[in-house]
């Protein structure tokens, strides 16, 4: 069995999941960012009330599996709340995007409260204002130190998105189950993903690790977390 | 006890460490109950000597025998050897997550395969010995610096060493708990232990070394007794030595 | 249909029978999750060099993939070698090597964090290599290592789901089939989700209490404690 120009003929079916598959990645880093870093925010600086309802996300998002969440999302709360005609991977990136925003918000939180505190004395000392100084002073700081901890979320994030196969996203290890139910192929096809997402693993965090690099400051936060 | 006994002898080691040789051709014989005191500025290879003998650190060159059977190239054997060659070291390494009585027992259960009672019983000899028997359920961070380095010293007498290597005992430890430790160990040397102690304590040096051995460069400069090295005007190394050190300190 | 007649006489019996086999799949696959990590840790830090290489090329292999892809490897690929599993044994199996290959990173950490002179002290009562490793290193690395284990076991937990993508009807699949029958699918999968928070939310408390118990007294606790 010559298994090379069979996965040759697929290839461009497999590269769509591939392209589907980063594309849920890309929305839940996004989304993540997006919510993760007010909520941090909001955890730090907030009133009691943001605090609490904040912890509360974290711990649902945290605390349910992946699975549930989109068995949850899919077949329950879209429908509910009259999205059911949005597509499973509108679904999938955005359930993965939450559960993304409630990890990145505490590597965000840890960040923003690693930096010292004599960093907003001082920038309120020159008249700044809480928000000013938050902005301009403390996130700059705190995003850099976050960085390392927030590439660390890529990976996760990465075989997480594998999952959303359970509601029908046509990503990579869906397109790869229908290649081996057409092929009757079996390990080979399962291996080649398996390398294809390990590569994206490895090959991803490597760029993320470059993009670390070049915000560096000097002499600043070297392993800092 | 038969005083002109070599109990250990050690024969021309060298070591070197990246190209730079730290111990260039040390030998000296020891005899049973004796104590030797190695003095010297740090870098002179002391520590690394200490090391050599009980194999922690194999030497380049140079053997070692303990009552006539050679420590160096023994292949597995040297767990043999390393029981009868006790080690207490500067930061004391005591098990962190062992009771003071538990460090003392552990080597004896799991080394000398002693059963559970008799280990204890050993084991609290050993911490009397050194004044540490009340303290034998508290764990290494509970301790003071002093304290943990006489249970370390009674984990090397449980082992009932033919001599104990000593590598700057009190080199970690504030002049007060310094005392207490170099009390055991006088009373160790009154009793007869066999020792090999590397440390600047001149004071310890001259009350108990039958010999002192001044190590410089990576040999040993001069050898003698305390009084011979201090007091005899054909030796001066040491004697600048310890000037030097004097001097420091009362800056 | 009323609701009181659905949670309690349909949706909570089969959310308990789901619940027996994913306490079933973390129970099969956590001691052995266990052994792996500590295998692979001492295995490629103090190991010949060549297991000390295969160590570190499982780790990397297992964490490059998918759980779900490793999942059906080993349930829909072994088979056309001739390897057949029940679908909760390839589960189970493939638990115990995600579970395995994490916890050997944390493992690997702690040891790399205590210091050279416990294995010096070791070594020089007489220790072997092994005999040091057993009764200094690890009672040592394993304390450390517990944030980071118990982090693992409660991946364990959540990703213990992932089963029902190979048939085994554990707690998600139970909710599934019920949602499914009787298209109440927010309900059931909200039910499922609070087993899976007290499940989490249990552990969590349980694994605080247990780093207290077996904390050295003493030492302060480096490591933030436990989080979900």
């Amino acid at each position: 069995m010559d298994v090379l120009p069979i996965l040759l003929d697929w290839l461009p079916y497999l590269l769509s999941g591939i392209a589907s598959t980063l594309g849920l990645v890309l929305a839940a880093l996004g989304l993540g960012i997006l919510l993760g870093l007010p909520m941090a925010l909001g955890q730090v600086y907030g009133g009691r009330p943001i605090r609490w309802a904040v912890g509360i996300y974290v711990w649902f998002f945290r605390g349910l599996p992946i699975l549930v969440l989109l068995f949850l999302f899919w077949f329950g709360i879209f429908p509910a709340i009259g999205l059911g005609h949005y597509s499973a991977f509108v679904v999938g990136a955005v359930v993965l995007g939450l559960r993304g925003a409630a990890y990145q918000s505490q590597i965000f939180r840890g960040a923003i409260q690693s930096v010292g505190e004599g960093q907003m004395i001082a920038a309120r000392s020159l008249g700044m204002s809480r928000f000013t100084a938050i902005h301009s002073v403390i996130l700059p700081q705190a995003m850099r130190i976050a960085l390392p901890g927030w590439s660390n979320e890529y990976p996760n994030i990465l075989t997480d998105s594998a999952v959303c196969y359970a509601i029908g996203v046509v990503e990579l290890l869906t397109i790869t189950a229908r290649i081996v139910t057409q092929t009757h192929i079996t390990i080979p096809i399962y291996l080649a993903t398996a390398g294809i997402f390990i590569i994206l693993n490895y090959g991803g965090l490597k760029l993320l690790h470059r993009l670390e690099a070049r915000v560096a400051i000097p002499g600043f936060g070297t392993g800092a977390m | 006890m038969n005083n002109d006994e070599i109990v250990l002898k050690v024969e021309d080691i060298h070591k070197s460490f990246g190209g730079i040789e730290v111990l260039r051709g040390v030998s000296f014989d020891v005899r049973r109950g004796e104590t030797k005191v190695f003095i010297g500025p740090s870098g002179t290879g002391k520590s690394t000597l200490l090391r050599c003998i009980n194999q922690l650190t194999i030497p380049d060159r140079g053997r070692v025998w303990l009552d006539g059977e050679e420590v160096t190239n023994s292949g597995a054997r040297i767990n043999h050897f390393r029981q009868k060659i006790g080690m207490v070291f500067q930061n004391f390494f005591l098990f962190d997550h062992l009771t003071a009585l538990k460090n003392v027992e552990l080597a004896l259960l799991k080394v000398r395969g002693m059963g559970k009672a008799e280990a204890r019983e050993k084991a609290l000899t050993e911490l009397r010995q050194v004044g540490m028997e009340d303290w034998a359920n508290h764990y290494p961070a509970e301790l003071s610096g002093g304290q943990a380095q006489r249970v370390s010293i009674a984990r090397a007498l449980a082992m009932d060493p033919d001599v104990i290597l000593f590598d700057e005992p009190t080199s970690a430890l504030d002049p007060e708990l310094t005392r207490e430790v170099l009390e055991v160990m006088k009373k160790l040397a009154r009793n007869g232990m066999t020792m090999l102690v590397v440390t600047h304590e001149m004071g310890f040096a001259c009350s108990v070394a039958n010999e002192v051995l001044f190590m410089e460069n990576g040999v040993v400069a001069e050898q003698g007794s305390p009084d011979l090295l201090l007091n005899d005007p054909q030796f001066t190394r040491m004697k600048d030595f310890i000037g030097r050190i004097d001097s420091r300190m009362s800056d | 249909m009323d609701q009181t007649v659905f949670l309690f006489d349909i949706l909570l019996p089969a959310l308990l029978q789901g619940l027996i086999v994913t306490l079933q799949l973390i129970v099969c696959s956590a001691p052995f999750g266990f052994a792996l990590g500590i295998a692979v840790a001492v295995g490629r830090q103090y190991g010949h060099p060549v297991i000390s290489w295969f160590c570190k090329t499982f780790v990397f292999l297992i964490k490059g993939t998918p759980l779900l892809l490793l999942l059906f490897i080993l349930y829909f690929g072994l088979p056309s070698i001739g390897i057949t599993f029940t679908a909760f044994t390839a589960s189970v199996l493939g638990f115990i090597l995600c579970n395995g290959a994490y916890n050997a990173e944390y493992i690997r950490g702690a040891l790399i964090s205590i210091k050279d002179g416990q294995m010096v002290a070791a070594r020089s009562l007489g220790m072997t290599r092994w005999q040091a490793i057993k009764n200094v290193i690890l009672p040592q690395a394993l304390r450390r290592a517990i944030p980071g284990l118990s982090n693992e076991f409660i991946y364990l937990i959540k990703y213990s789901s992932l089963a029902y993508m190979l048939t085994v009807v554990e707690l998600a699949g139970a909710g599934k089939q019920v949602a499914t029958k009787y298209f109440l699918y927010t309900e059931s999968f909200a039910a499922v989700g609070i087993v899976y928070l007290v499940l989490v939310s249990v552990t969590t408390i349980a694994v605080n209490i247990l780093e207290k118990k077996v904390a050295i007294p003493g030492t302060v606790r480096a490591t933030p404690a436990a989080q979900l």
